[in-house]
Formats: structure tokens, sequence, C-alpha cells
């Protein structure tokens, strides 16, 4: 492998895992309180264009300067957050299927964003190119500090708080949780809405820390790739981190590659089998081939108290 | 009759409201929702483009709407028919490049059986994974598209396209193999309109997925599985092989997909053809209320509107084609949080 490990490919790996790790922490949330969350796709792709164009407009329209990306990131948040209470009214409150809400969530967010940019910035699908110093922080040193802080802060949160053993509990017997006193449904929008916080973040940082504008379908799988590295971590926080590094090497090692890797043997391995890895691993890890994955229990089963 | 219209009565309801939120949406973003619809709806019904090319439309959304009825009926949720026909189309395509010179008598049987037997394979691998392992089968199916995405994509690359081709696509498929337009034999109806024989093939597997799953054992098998696990497992029946039976089976459905588009329509495999046809799937399936007529009429219904998007971009002011996509998404959700939501509890 003719130096593919180096420093560059370990700042890229950085950078590609970051999205994936905000948006995995996300699901950790939301799963754990035992809601499945196949939606993350769509609330990436809700902060990643809310992010892009609100940068734009507060740039552009409000002269905002270098707070125009904070402004972004914190309307993503919003859009995404937004996106996710729908989504929890309809799983929590009229119990419908997790899944199938899921699926509809993506499918409205997959169309939204040009919807919308078709009519506001008349291109169907991207946002008006920001400029380099208009975007979120890049260096790898500093979103390495923030993402270890975040992981480390989600870890204490889930296992160490009051809030974070109602968390577990609700997702793994939530008629015991009930029968203590807590409120399942309120521990269960809390989890749905932080996940809508985290993906939100994520998707910002794709469009304007990783990128400087918004495409079509930018997300292109990475909230499904941050799904399979939450169950490759099995639902901990450290380990889904992990995980989430291991994906995002295998993305940055086809970005750099640009096509295949040499073997030192000068065997090609084609970029599509590097992007199958995190896909393949998850499959293995679910069906228990490594060690055993076992889901929150009530994961997505509608809670409904007994009369 | 009056049961068959309280059946309707509901995705109609999910269908109406979903167009008022587009209605509403389209108003915030200073178009008139009245002129949109009527370019989204309107063009569906001239003779012969728009009824030809909705028909065309339709035709991979029956196969994929009814993979996942069939995994619904099973209680098993199939989300996988994306990678499940994109597998099918090349297979498809490989048997028709491969065996390019003997006749359609051999040929199109033989196209046809790779596409039915590679989607049944690849639909069976999640059902075999939860059968024998209890890993869950909507994980298995989001990951397996995306390996089986990646996997055309490199065949295609690096083995079957012509050398030198700009564009992702395999060398065309043998003489043999091409399945007759409707062109051919409707008169006055252009050989340029892709609609081809795969749609009454469509509308045959509709009555045989219903034959199937009301009518024989095995269906009668995978419908108890769905409703009741525990009592048919009490009842004898064994809950695995339903299990791998009814993914297949959904697995060979979406796989049919690639009878349509390579056989009837590209002649090759094209990569990246699909237009989110197993996602659409998921909701002609539920708007359909997972019965047959339900699936031909909610795959008709997402046909117009993916053929009117056209017309949208074109001719309207602000409103694109997005819009289909936004629509598909709200009527999913409305008919989520209602009927299904129902039917989906008392399976358990």
């Amino acid at each position: 492998m003719r130096d593919i490990f180096n420093l560059a490919l370990l700042a890229s790996t950085i950078r590609t895992a970051t999205p994936l790790i905000l948006a995995a922490l996300g699901g950790l949330f939301s799963e754990r309180s035992g809601v499945i969350n196949i939606a993350l796709e769509g609330k990436m792709l809700a902060g990643a264009f809310t992010a892009a164009a609100v940068t734009y407009a507060a740039d552009t329209k409000l002269g905002m300067g270098n707070a125009s990306p904070w402004v972004g990131l914190v309307a993503a948040v919003g859009a995404s957050v937004f996106i996710a209470a729908i989504y929890a009214v309809a799983c929590i409150r009229f119990q419908a299927d997790q899944v199938v809400s899921g699926a509809a969530i993506n499918i409205l967010m997959l169309g939204m964003p040009g919807f919308l940019s078709g009519a506001f910035f008349l291109s169907s699908g991207s946002t008006p190119q920001l400029p380099k110093d208009h975007l979120l922080p890049q260096s790898p040193i500093i979103i390495a500090v923030v993402i270890g802080l975040l992981v480390t802060l989600s870890w204490y949160v889930v296992y160490r708080t009051p809030f974070g053993l109602r968390l577990r509990s609700v997702g793994e017997k939530p008629e015991a949780a009930d029968a203590a006193g807590v409120s399942v449904n309120k521990i269960r929008y809390s989890g749905v809405l932080l996940a809508g916080v985290l993906a939100g973040l994520g998707g910002a940082y794709l469009s304007i820390g990783q990128s400087s504008l918004f495409t079509r379908n930018m997300t292109s799988g990475r909230g499904f790739i941050a799904l399979a590295a939450l169950i490759f971590g099995k639902w901990r926080p450290v380990p889904t981190m992990l995980a989430c590094l291991l994906f995002g090497f295998t993305e940055a090692i086809s970005i750099q590659m640009q096509g295949a890797v040499k073997l030192p043997s000068g065997e090609d391995i084609p970029v599509q089998f590097i992007q199958m890895v995190p896909y393949v691993l998850t499959i293995i890890v679910l069906a228990g081939f490594i060690g055993t994955s076992r889901p929150p229990k009530a994961l997505g089963i509608p809670y409904r108290k007994e009369k | 009759m009056q049961k068959l219209l309280r059946q309707l009565l509901f995705p109609l309801i999910a269908v109406v409201a979903a167009f008022i939120v587009g209605g509403i949406l389209i108003l915030v973003i200073g178009d008139n929702p009245l002129v949109a619809y009527r370019l989204l709806l309107g063009s569906a019904l001239s003779w012969p483009d728009g009824i030809g090319y909705t028909l065309f439309h339709a035709t991979p959304l029956i196969f994929t709407g009814l993979a996942v009825l069939v995994g619904f009926r099973c209680g098993l949720f199939n989300i996988g028919a994306e990678g499940q026909l994109y597998i099918a189309a090349f297979a498809t395509a490989w048997v028709g490049i491969t065996f390019a010179n003997l006749s359609a008598w051999a040929l199109v049987p033989m196209c046809c059986a790779a596409a039915i037997l590679t989607g049944a394979f690849w639909g069976a691998i999640p059902g075999v994974l939860k059968a024998k392992f209890g890993s869950h089968e909507v994980i298995n199916t989001i990951m397996l598209n995306f390996i089986a995405v990646a996997l055309v994509s490199y065949f295609t690359q690096y083995h079957y396209k012509i050398p030198g081709d700009p564009i992702l696509q395999t060398a065309p498929i043998g003489w043999g193999a091409h399945i007759a337009r409707f062109g051919k034999f409707v008169p006055g109806f252009p050989q340029r309109i892709p609609l081809n024989l795969a749609f009454l093939l469509a509308l045959l597997c509709c009555f045989l997925v219903y034959l199937f799953l009301w009518r024989t054992k095995w269906g009668y098998e995978i419908r108890s599985t769905g409703s009741n696990p525990s009592a048919a497992e009490y009842g004898g029946i064994s809950i695995r092989k339903q299990i791998v039976l009814a993914m297949a089976v959904s697995g060979a459905l979406a796989g049919m997909v690639g009878i349509n588009d390579v056989m009837g329509y590209r002649y090759r495999y094209y990569d990246g053809f699909s237009d989110n046809y197993g996602f659409t799937g998921i909701a002609v399936a539920l708007l359909g209320r997972n019965h047959p007529v339900g699936v031909i009429l909610a795959a008709l219904l997402f046909a117009v509107l993916q053929h009117g998007g056209i017309y949208v971009d074109g001719f309207s002011e602000h409103v694109t084609k997005d819009i289909v996509q936004v629509l598909q998404g709200v009527i999913i959700l409305f008919v989520a949080t209602e009927s299904f939501f129902k039917w989906f509890l008392s399976r358990k």
C-alpha cells in the first residue's frame, strides 16, 4: 500500500467520521429510549440543506459575515428538531410504525431540499457556493476535541445521570419504568428530539464544514452508515464512536484513492469493495459472529399505558 | 361493495390530505397549487404518450409494491427491494450478454429466470439471517441495498462496460433477449414509448400473488406467521421456513423490475437506473392496503405523479419535480399514522 497511512488520511478520517459520530450519537439517544431511528438520513438532509441555505442568506442578505455559519448551524438544528418532532408525534403520540414513519421522513426529505432550493435559489438540488472563510472550523484538532467532549458527555449522560438511567430503562422495560413513576413518553420524546439536535449538527457539518454548499442527496446514505455504526458499537457511546471512525476511515480511503487501492502484491482493490466494508461488518456483527449486538428490548414497540 | 368502499376511503383521505399539505407548501414558495397540480396530474390522460408512459412507470412500482406486500403479510419489512432489483437487473443483463447468440425462445425465459432467481436469492439472505440468527430484517435489507449497489457498480465498471464508454452501463444484450413493446401489437401506439410486455407480467403477478397468499397452503402459512406468529407456531407452522420463503418471494417480485428495464426498455444494464422504485414500493404497498388490487391502484397514482413531475419541472414557475417525493413522503406519513398502525398492532 503506497503510504496510505499518513497524516492527511488521519485528518480526512476525522473529517469524514464527524457527521457519522454526531448522527450515531443522536441515534443512540433515540434507540436507547426504544424508538428506532432509520430517519437519521432524513434529519441529516434537513440539517445539511438548512445550514447551507441559512448561512448563504445570513451572509448575503443580512451581511453577518463570520457569524453566518453559526446562524446556519443553529437553523440546521432547528430544522432537524422540527423533523424529529413530526417523527416523534407520529411514533409516540399516534403510535405509528416507527420504520414506516422513518421511511416516510427519509423520502420526504429527499424531495424537500430540491423543492425549496428550486423556489429560493432557482436551482433544483443545490444551494449557492459559500465563501471559504464563512464555514465552520475545519481544523481536525478542534473537531477531534469537540467530538471527544461530545462523546464523553453522551457517555456521562447515558450512564451516570438519572435521565440516562430512565432513558435506558424506558428502552429496555417500559412497563417497569412506568411503574416506578417515569413518564415513558416524555423520555422517548427527549430521546427522539436529542437525535434531531445531533443529526442536525451532523448534517450541517457536511454542508458548511466539509463542503461549502448543499448538493442533492448530499448525505448519500451517511444516516444509514451512522445507524450501522450504532449497531456495530452495540448501542454504546464509545464503541459507537470507534465504529464511526472505522467507517469514516473506509470513506477517507475511497476518497483518497480515487479508484483503487494498490496492494503490495500489485493487485487492485476496487473502491466499491472498500465502500461495502461498513455494511458487511454490520450484517456480520448483527448476526452475532463477533460478540453479540443486542438491541434495546423495547426497540420499535410503541408504549401503551395499561388503563 | 360497501366493504370495498370502506377499504378505499382511508387511502383516499390520506392522498387528499397530502395534496392539501403539498398545496400549502406550494403557496408558501409563492406559486399556484392549482396550476402545479394540473401540470402534475393532467398530463397523464393524453393518448398515447400520457397513458403509455404512466403504465410504463407503473410497471416497476407494481413489482416492488407486491414485493413489500408479501413481506408485510409475513410480518416482515422488506426495505431491500432496491438492492434486490439492482442485483436482479444486472443478472438479467449478464445472461442477455453472455448468451447473446441464442434465439428468443431460449434467451427470454433464461433472462426472466435470472431476474427472478437472483432477486429471490438476494431477498432470501436477510430471511435466512433472521430465521437463523434473529437479526432484524430492516437493518439487514438496508445494508444489503448498499452492498448490492456497490457490487453491480463494480461488475459494470470493471468487467461488462464497453471500453471507452463514458456512461456506467454494460454492453447491449442480445436481440433474442428483447421483449416486445406495446407499439408492436397495439395499432397506433408508437414504438418509442417503452411500455412493454413486462406490464402485463406485472398484472399477472398481482393475480398470482393473490392466488398464492389467499388460495395456497404456503400463502396461508405466510399470512398466519404475519398475523400471529406464536399461534402459527403452535399450529405446527415453521415460522423460520415462512420467513425465508416470504423474503425469497418478495425478492423475486422485486427482481422482475429487471425484466422491465433491461429486456423491455434499455436493452442493457444501466447503473443507477432505479428511480427509488424499491422505496416507492413501500408507499405503494401501504397505500394499497397490502392488497394486490390496491397495489395496482397505488402504483398507477405514483406513476401519474412521476410522469407529471417532468411537466411540473418544465412548465411551472417555481415548483420542481421534487414535489412528487414530498407528496409521497407525506402520503406514507399519513397512512402510517392512521390505518397502518391498527393493522400492524393487530398482527402482534
